[in-house]
């Protein structure tokens, strides 16, 4: 196997006094697809932007495939391989579906203002490219028919599948996703849960997912993180974790608490 | 009543959506403004060939603010680069003309590099202060350096040569700037409509989502900012030697904001808006003229009516 697909070692963060991370380690295996969950506020959100170099640890350290991130800016860290989607779904206002995902091809790409203003052959092959590759994505994640229309316009289901399809477009190697189901109902959850599968046994992408359904971690997950309090309480397979008591208590007096149990 | 004034309003822009009408009304516009001189005679030439300048400087200014949402308050420091670089080297130095227009656009990308740089990394608010002592920098170096001549500047700026041909009448220029105002519409065009110019977009709208996607944010707003810089340097070239003689009083704070004013007042991000705003500002004090010392008034009066029923721009409709 060798190193794994992502390591984090000792991350600290805080601020201004509050402790948000405390000396959390965190790996994510290749080719798996892992969860991270914890109560609210417990610091999830915090470590996905740790890892994408929004948020700068005061210390620690974060591997992809054995390349140090930390201090890397956000663009970096998804040249780098890792992608990912926002809690409140962000996509571009007033721009098209294609647009939008055709902004995850901005790195794979690099006709700059001449090439444009000339608008000379290897700009033109390059626009197309990356007009394809969106549609690909866009067919991939199945709501290739709304290419046209205003991204922030669509059923909130579907915008949450442009996000994810602007994230594949950066061909990561990692996707990370920050409660993809949020707002789902049950049948768009069903559709998540096959979106994933596809994504990790179709596009060989590692995906690491923050959730608070738990009936849909425990069915998906090959592997758990709990995090609570900016601590990393327990780790494991589905099993283990649904069995751990620290776990338990951490989500006692949790609404969802009763859904783990 | 204004609401439906509006739609009204909104639907003869709307006309303009469809690829076919566009090129029509774009061909009949370059047509009456080829015969414009002809028919208006020479003072409408030389306020025409006013507003042609303004097109370009604002359509520059665009890329800055419209595209990439930077606000730069301090945009006619780069057209007093262009403007002082001519006149000191064809006048102290000699040069030819031609060759002072390459070295114009190259000194207004290294200031646009050297302001851009550092200010860019820091939050969107800091540029525009940077911007403004920009632009109050260069004007007070221009009216206390011996070589831009002082407050009363530069003037016997030759006018140039073309294969034999001296470009030196008010109509030979008023065709120059027709010229130069088609090639910034161009430009501007093709730019919005590649990789780069929709960078520029995802920036403005969601600067974090834009670095999520890989892109270097500070790296696509310094481009944004030079490519307006060399715009305002090369309409700054032809200024200078359209009038022949420069000084530091056009190059003012107050020229800064008229050209910001014809970017916001037609309407952001939006080529037709702009050019429409770059002649609003140059036109509207010209026909108010009669009125004196009301006119100011009136169009102030005009441009808060604009920031209250289109606050978006004249051209403000919902689409690309
Ligand atoms: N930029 C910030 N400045 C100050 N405090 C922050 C910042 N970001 C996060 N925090 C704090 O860190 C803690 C963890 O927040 P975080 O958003 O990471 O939690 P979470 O586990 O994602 O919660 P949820 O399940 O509600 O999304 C919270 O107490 C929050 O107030
Ligand atoms: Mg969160």
């Amino acid at each position: 196997m060798g190193t794994p697909l992502l390591e984090l070692r000792g991350i600290n963060l805080g601020f201004a006094g509050n402790t948000v991370l405390d000396n959390v380690d965190f790996t994510v295996g290749r080719g798996v697809i892992a969860s991270l969950i914890g109560p609210n506020g417990a610091g999830k959100t915090s470590l996905f932007n740790c890892i994408t170099g929004f948020y700068r640890p005061q210390s620690g350290s974060i591997k992809v495939d054995g390349h140090e991130l930390m201090n890397l800016k956000p663009h970096k860290v998804t040249q780098a391989g890792i992608a990912r989607t926002f809690q409140n779904v962000r996509l571009f206002q007033q721009m098209s579906v294609l647009e939008n995902v055709m902004s995850g091809s901005h790195c794979h790409s690099k006709a700059g203002s001449i090439e444009a203003i000339l608008g000379l052959p290897g700009q033109r092959r390059e626009e197309a490219m990356i007009r394809a590759h969106a549609i690909e994505c866009l067919e991939f994640v199945d709501i290739a028919e709304e290419v046209d229309r205003d991204a922030t316009n669509l059923a909130y289901g579907h915008q949450r599948r442009v996000e994810i399809a602007r994230a594949l477009a950066t061909r990561p190697k990692l996707l990370l996703l920050d409660e993809p189901a949020a707002g789902l109902n049950a049948g768009e959850k069903q559709g998540l849960l096959d979106l994933i599968g596809r994504i990790r046994d179709e596009l060989d992408i590692s995906v690491l997912l923050i959730e608070h359904d738990t009936g849909m971690v425990m069915k998906i997950s090959e592997h758990i993180n709990v995090l609570d309090h900016g601590i990393m309480i327990a780790e494991g397979a589905p099993k283990e974790i649904q069995a751990n008591p620290k776990v338990i208590e951490a989500y006692l007096g949790q609404d969802d608490g009763e859904n783990l149990l | 009543m204004a609401q439906t004034r509006s739609n009204a309003f909104n639907n003869i822009i709307a006309q303009f959506n469809e690829p076919w009408k566009r090129y029509i009304a774009f061909a009949v516009i370059i047509a009456l403004l080829l015969m414009a001189p002809i028919s208006l005679g020479p003072y409408a030439t030389v306020i025409l060939t006013n507003a042609l300048l303004y097109v370009v400087l604002a359509l520059g200014l665009n890329v800055a603010v419209g595209y990439a949402g930077l606000l730069d308050l301090g945009y006619a420091a780069f057209f007093a680069v262009g403007a002082y670089t001519v006149g000191i080297l064809t006048n102290t130095f000699g040069l030819n003309f031609w060759l002072t227009l390459p070295i114009a656009v190259g000194a207004a990308a290294v200031a646009g590099i050297i302001i851009g740089t550092p200010t860019l990394q820091l939050r969107s608010d800091y540029l525009a202060i940077v911007t403004l002592g920009f632009g109050e920098i260069v004007r007070f170096s221009a009216r206390n350096l011996d070589i831009t001549g002082g407050a009363s500047g530069i003037s016997g700026i030759e006018q140039p040569w073309l294969f034999g041909w001296h470009i030196n009448t008010p109509f030979e220029f008023y065709y120059v700037f027709l010229l130069l105002a088609i090639i910034a519409v161009v430009v501007s065009v093709r730019l919005q409509h590649s990789r780069l110019g929709r960078a520029w977009l995802y920036v403005r709208h969601d600067e974090d989502a834009a670095e999520a996607m890989g892109i270097d944010t500070v790296r696509i707003k310094l481009a944004a900012y030079v490519i307006g810089a060399i715009f305002g340097s090369v309409a700054g070239v032809f200024f200078a030697v359209n009038l022949g003689a420069i000084s530091p009083e056009s190059f003012s704070f107050q020229q800064s904001v008229l050209i910001l004013m014809a970017v916001i007042l037609g309407g952001m991000g939006k080529i037709p808006g702009v050019i429409l705003g770059a002649f609003i500002v140059v036109l509207a004090p010209e026909l108010l003229r009669d009125l004196g010392e009301y006119r100011l008034l009136l169009f102030a009066v005009g441009l808060l009516l604009v920031m209250l029923f289109r606050p978006n721009g004249i051209w403000s409709v919902k689409g690309k």
